[in-house]
């Protein structure tokens, strides 16, 4: 146990026992995001699988959005420390991008209008742990949020969820996007609190 | 790993916020812009932990200020704003974030914009330049609501005084003092125009607070024709306590 804080009470709540170490509950949806929110329009906007060198596939608004959808509810935790329960998204599953893709790829780089950019291990993309999410508590994604749609990940923190979400790379060996580079821990499972670089 | 810090100074910033300053005997240093976790124990070992910008710019003292908003239904702002007395002991953890600083090595002109409580990193900022004899030209605008809300008058209006590459402007949302030459009013493109740096001079841009200020103040530059890879943010929403 640490220091204790004199008359520190805190307060308990049942949704505790749900909670990543760390991490204490809000029912509004705080943003972080690094730089301005961009703003992208439909007619503009394209999903890219690539590989580094070749474009595998590609999707403008109006195929993506032929794609079959799921509706998802899922907590998601964030490394300034709020976690939200019981969110309801509605997204194209990563497996079904995926789905005739031939690869030996291990990790991927999601890229954001933006700039923004994260790594994840293609592993945790697939098998019904990842989406592209478009609409959020019923209505279109708002752009503070990441809308048109973002990557949404919540099984690790959220800054794993590229918002703004343009496409991703198929890599064979890891290599950090913006924040794992900027101190932040390369993987960042809530669960195990990686939260910073030295963790872990 | 976590720091023990002794509360060695208090200080009432308005009726809502109170500067609190440890002194970490091994602190690392930090830059500005930084923030730092801050982990709160009660006797029966529960514990929370919030994020807070620091204040304080770099120094030899391991001293570290950070100013906390209190926020109605809060669990820890309340506890450190009112709870918290000289002598007490804090864990801290950090300094964290590498993204949203101001190193004294840069010499370009730089855009700070304020909304509320998203002064604080944006004050390291400009203790940081003072306490390196930079001489960076700074600009701030700093929305607030109104006179009594801000945070720093007099070390500001000090600071403005012994130096004229630093200015500052408020612009307050609902009440203005007699002798504010605008009206209250949220920031718009005008204020912008006639408070920050022009785009041909491509300065950086430092922009705090709830989010709704963020995305207005960064479409507002975006708009004025500062490029988007010069601006960097930092939010917080209304119950994330990251100030």
């Amino acid at each position: 146990m640490g220091t204790i804080s004199r008359g520190f009470t805190g307060r308990r709540s049942s949704a505790d026992a749900k909670l990543p170490p760390g991490q204490y509950l809000t029912t509004d949806f705080p943003v972080l995001s690094a730089g301005p929110t961009p703003h992208v329009p439909l007619d503009r906007w394209e999903f890219v699988i690539d590989d580094g060198t070749n474009v595998l596939r590609k999707w403008d608004w109006k195929s993506f959005r032929e794609l079959p959808t799921e509706t998802i509810t899922v907590d998601i935790h964030c490394v300034t420390r709020w976690s939200k329960l019981g969110t309801v998204w509605e997204g194209v599953s990563i497996d079904t991008l995926l789905a005739d893709i031939q690869t030996d790829a291990s990790y991927v780089m999601a890229h954001s209008y933006g700039d923004y950019t994260t790594n994840l291990p293609l592993d945790d993309l697939r098998n019904k742990q990842a989406w592209i999410a478009f609409r959020f508590d019923g209505k279109d994604l708002a752009p503070e949020h990441g809308g048109p749609a973002r990557l949404l990940v919540p099984h690790l923190y959220l800054w794993k969820s590229a918002k703004w979400v343009r496409g991703i790379t198929l890599m064979q060996h890891d290599k950090p996007g913006f924040w794992e580079s900027l101190g932040y821990h390369i993987y960042g499972d809530p669960w195990r609190e990686q939260r910073y670089s030295g963790d872990e | 790993m976590w720091r023990v810090g002794t509360v060695v100074a208090l200080h009432d910033e308005t009726t809502t916020a109170r500067t609190i300053t440890l002194e970490v005997p091994d602190w690392p240093g930090h830059i500005a812009g930084q923030h730092v976790d801050v982990r709160v124990t009660a006797p029966d070992g529960y514990s929370a932990v919030r994020s807070y910008s620091i204040a304080s710019a770099p120094n030899s003292e391991r001293r570290v200020e950070i100013t906390v908003e209190r926020l109605p239904n809060g669990e820890v702002s309340p506890y450190l704003t009112q709870e918290v007395a000289v002598g007490d002991r804090l864990e801290l953890r950090g300094p964290v974030g590498g993204w949203f600083v101001w190193r004294a090595e840069q010499t370009e002109p730089i855009q700070l914009i304020a909304g509320g409580a998203g002064i604080v990193p944006l004050m390291a900022m400009i203790r940081s330049r003072a306490s390196a004899g930079s001489i960076a030209p700074f600009r701030l605008l700093y929305s607030v609501r109104e006179p009594r809300a801000v945070f720093y008058r007099d070390e500001l209006h000090t600071l403005c005084d012994q130096d004229r590459s630093l200015m500052v402007t408020y612009a307050y949302t609902r009440v203005a003092p007699m002798d504010s030459p605008r009206p209250p009013g949220r920031i718009n493109a005008p204020l912008i125009a006639d408070a920050t740096w022009p785009s041909n001079l491509a300065p950086t841009c430092y922009v705090c607070g709830p989010t709704s200020f963020v995305e207005s103040a960064t479409d507002l530059l975006g708009a004025s024709g500062i490029g988007r890879d010069k601006i960097r943010t930092e939010r917080f929403g209304s119950t994330g306590e990251r100030k």
